[in-house]
């Protein structure tokens, strides 16, 4: 497996509010901060941790579907308009539907790679609530396959996953994967209450275990799946700085607030072809392979994994899909409590998809800046124990049904 | 009975007003769901929106396209498979405007009465006036062809005189919905002596399509509905009289409607309920009823003052409420009619006083929209009632009274053979009236 030539970093991440239904300060009708806005605020705090937008050689925007909820394209333009020291310098937009954001820290990582940058600025970002959801389901649709839009449901993604819930419901039984989706849900919505920025934060639900298991209805929605297995509608946006050694020595930080990369691993499938298991997140896991393989670590390693639970049954396939679970066990090690912040590896400890939120585009850099907050102990409320033994931060960021994967491996630097 | 073709060739009369508005917009999107299952592609629709005033018409199809494209966009998955066949139509956007499209195409406006005569179905929902809606009857069956089935939405004139006067032969049965139709649940469905048992098994059909309640009533003045709202208001404004012995009159009106809406934890209190339905609707409803009541006088002499000084309430065509005994500021009341200086008096004025007056509401208490979705009601409201018996408080005495008549009222309902179950009054408070609790309980 190949690995990475050169040492790279990351440090001084940020996310915004993950703006959406569950914040107290959002409402449907009142006019909302647009595009532009979440750019501006999560690239201007990150640059102000890395000593201003001179230090920058490059600026990569990772972004979904800005053309359909924004009617927004050529989103590099918004660099220069972070701050004034980035103009005539280059930006790139990269775009792999719901893993466009892990996409533009790979871009970012190759750029360090390729020595053609020392010091980048990685941002997602996404603006959803410009549509109702109905409308939205048509412009997510496009991490699909177009052709497949008129056969598709309203919803189209959560048809998706609902097959796939429905397909391992059959497998391997209905009641245990309903419990275990719901405790993912639970698991969810308590880490997000620890991260002021998350959506689900001001979540004041009691009883979070009943309001999972919630009976899917079929007529108002999908066939297997509950609204609460689904991640919400989310404006939002993150940045980190991807660094080389020279960049750190740049901007003056101290390898304590780092964490070192040490691997990823990218895997595509053809978009035309449907899954050849519903019940297995195969491309997922070529993926998270080759990151382990060119980390040369292996799982028992990981400490804390930020996993692409659009829906609570991507989550369990993910366990699954990276090894903790042998394949219809996932359910087990969840309900076991083994994701659960204080459970042998955490996933999704400031909420995920489901609990922090999925402005789209934003995914893939706010689970780097999650997994950089927890190795460098700045996670806040949301801290949780790093144990020697299991030093390593895992990532994986997914776009489509298991299409385009980027998965990456971190360790605090020294 | 086709129930179908029945729905062919519809008309709404009155299509443009408050209640004929919605009674279209369901009946349009029943028939255009009609017309898109497979088996009546062939089949012609349409539905006559007949209405006197122009004006009023067009103001009627703009509600119709942003209300049709509301639902099409909450049906979007049902509509999804309704349009599978259209290879055409792609997005969920695609299929939404489609279907607005289909809708309103069915949709002919008219100011004449003459396109009625073809029609098989005539939804009624004109001015509540027994001589009119007669006229209107008798000219559209004198006329017709189809021997068509009548569907009156009067709330108080009985059905058997409107039949035996318009010379219908049965072919008439009281399909009451309630304010809004679109939202409320309710619908109650009156038979005369010799309704067409066909023309009710149309009607049954065509209220559970849309998803309503149904409450048979007997065919009594004012039904369940009114029989109840009538006799609930008239007890309000019995109340806010007494007081203004005491207190001035818009310090009654204020603890009255307090009183209706936060101890009794109503949607709204009684005063703003009377303004939401109309001063002389209420007034004209009382007056169409009190003819046929013994032993019982239900008339208001407070509002036919309201009337006589140009104070109707009611709402506006894009549903927002015109002033009545309160003044509204985006739908929320902000001043009370003072009755005597014919000028609007600030709530804030007033509201200390008289809130020390009634005293403290009972610790357990929260307001109606806290409770109306929560599944412990009962038990919420039997802790509350409780209290409120335990409290020494004017307010306290006030609402218990209060909710003692409601309760009388719907039990006389009952014995009187109105209603045909204490459960049918309950319905009827919970589904037209969006009451969290039917005035027929053991909490007091």
């Amino acid at each position: 497996m190949t690995k990475l030539r050169r040492k790279t970093y990351m440090v001084a991440g940020y996310n915004t509010v993950s703006l959406g239904t569950g914040r107290k300060e959002f409402h449907p009708k009142k006019p909302r901060p647009g595009l532009e806005h979440y750019i501006k605020e999560a690239g201007q705090e990150t640059l102000k941790m890395i000593g201003g937008a001179e230090n920058v050689d490059e600026t990569v925007i990772g972004n979904f579907m800005a053309a359909g909820f924004n009617k927004q394209a050529n989103l590099a333009a918004f660099a220069p308009y972070i701050d004034d020291g980035l103009r005539y310098k280059p930006a790139v937009r990269v775009e792999g539907a719901c893993s466009s954001g892990a996409m533009a820290l790979a871009t970012g990582i190759k750029s360090i790679q390729a020595e053609t940058a020392d010091v980048v600025l990685a941002i997602g970002v996404e603006v959803q609530n410009s549509v109702k959801a109905m409308y939205g389901a048509d412009i997510l649709a496009a991490a699909g396959w177009a052709q497949e839009r008129k056969e598709g449901h309203a919803y189209f993604f959560p048809g998706k996953f609902s097959d796939r819930a429905k397909a391992y419901a059959e497998k391997f039984g209905e009641e245990k994967a309903r419990k275990a989706t719901a405790k993912w849900y639970q698991n969810a919505i308590e880490n997000a209450r620890l991260c002021p920025t998350a959506q689900e934060y001001h979540n004041t639900t009691k009883d979070l275990f009943e309001v999972g298991m919630t009976k899917p209805n079929p007529k108002a929605f999908v066939d297997s799946l509950n609204v609460f297995d689904c991640s919400k509608v989310s404006d939002g946006a993150s940045a980190i700085a991807i660094l080389s050694e020279e960049g750190l020595k740049r901007c003056g930080i101290d390898k304590n607030d780092c964490v070192e990369i040490l691997s990823m691993g990218m895997a595509e499938e053809d978009i035309t072809k449907p899954p050849a298991d519903l019940t297995k997140l195969s491309t997922t896991t070529a993926a998270v392979e080759k990151a382990l393989d060119s980390a040369d670590i292996n799982k028992e390693r990981i400490g804390t994994v930020e996993c692409h639970d659009c829906f609570t049954i991507a989550g369990i396939m993910a366990v699954e899909a990276i090894g903790f679970a042998g394949h219809g066990s996932g359910t087990d090690f969840v309900l076991e409590g083994n994701t659960s912040r204080t459970g042998s590896v955490p996933f999704n400890t400031t909420g995920g998809l489901i609990g922090w939120g999925h402005p789209t585009g934003a995914t893939g850099v706010h689970q780097a800046v999650t997994i950089w907050e927890q190795l460098t102990g700045k996670a806040g409320d949301a801290q949780i124990q790093i144990k020697p033994e299991k030093p390593y931060g895992l990532t994986i960021n997914m776009g489509g049904d298991d299409k385009s994967l980027v998965s990456i491996v971190y360790k605090k630097a020294v | 009975m086709d129930y179908t073709e029945k729905l062919q060739n519809v008309s709404v009369v009155g299509a443009a007003g408050k209640m004929g508005s919605g009674i279209l917009l369901l009946t349009a999107m029943e028939m255009a769901d009609l017309s898109l299952k497979p088996e009546n592609k062939k089949r012609h629709f349409c539905i006559n929106a007949m209405d006197v005033s122009g004006e009023a018409l067009s103001g009627l199809m703009k509600y119709l396209k942003a209300q049709v494209l509301r639902a099409a966009e909450r049906k979007i998955v049902a509509l999804r498979d309704a349009y599978s066949d259209r290879k055409d139509l792609i997005e969920n956007s695609d299929i939404i405007n489609q279907y607005v499209d289909d809708v309103l195409f069915l949709v002919r406006p008219t100011t004449y009465l003459e396109p009625t005569y073809d029609s098989s179905v005539v939804f009624e929902a004109i001015k509540e006036d027994p001589e009119l809606k007669v006229k209107v009857f008798k000219q559209i069956n004198e006329n017709s062809k189809k021997k068509p089935w009548f569907c009156t939405n009067t709330s108080s004139i009985p059905i058997n005189e409107l039949d035996k006067n318009a010379g219908l032969d049965g072919r008439i049965l009281g399909v009451h919905f309630y304010n809004p139709p679109a939202v409320q649940r309710l619908v109650e469905i009156i038979k005369t002596d010799n309704t067409d048992p066909e023309l009710v098994e149309f009607a049954n059909t065509f209220s559970k399509n849309l998803r309503k309640v149904v409450v048979p009533s007997a065919d009594f003045a004012g039904f369940i509905g009114n029989g109840h709202f009538m006799r609930d208001a008239l007890h309000g404004i019995k109340e806010a009289e007494k007081l203004a012995e005491k207190y001035s009159f818009t310090e009654a009106v204020y603890m009255i409607n307090k009183v209706s809406q936060d101890y009794l934890i109503r949607p709204m209190g009684i005063f703003q309920l009377i303004d939401y339905v109309g001063i002389d609707v209420c007034q004209y409803i009382m007056s169409v009823m009190n003819p046929h009541l013994k032993d019982e006088d239900l008339h208001s002499s407070l509002l036919d003052k309201m009337i006589e000084l140009g104070v109707y309430g009611g709402q506006n065509f894009d549903g927002s409420q015109k002033d009545g005994f309160l003044k509204y500021e985006k739908g929320r009341p902000v001043a009370i009619f003072d009755i005597n200086k014919k000028a609007y008096q600030d709530i804030s004025t007033l509201k200390d006083k008289c809130d020390k007056e009634l005293g403290e509401l009972p610790a357990s208490a929260k307001p109606w929209k806290a409770v109306i979705g929560d599944k412990n009601k009962d038990e919420f409201f039997k802790t509350y009632f409780n209290e409120l018996k335990s409290l020494n408080s004017k307010g306290a005495q006030l609402a218990l009274d209060y909710v003692k008549r409601s309760r009388e009222i719907g039990l006389k309902l009952v014995s009187d053979k109105i209603a045909f179950s204490e459960k049918d009054v309950n319905t009827v408070l919970l589904t037209g009236f969006f009451h969290a609790y039917g005035p027929i309980n053991d909490y007091i």
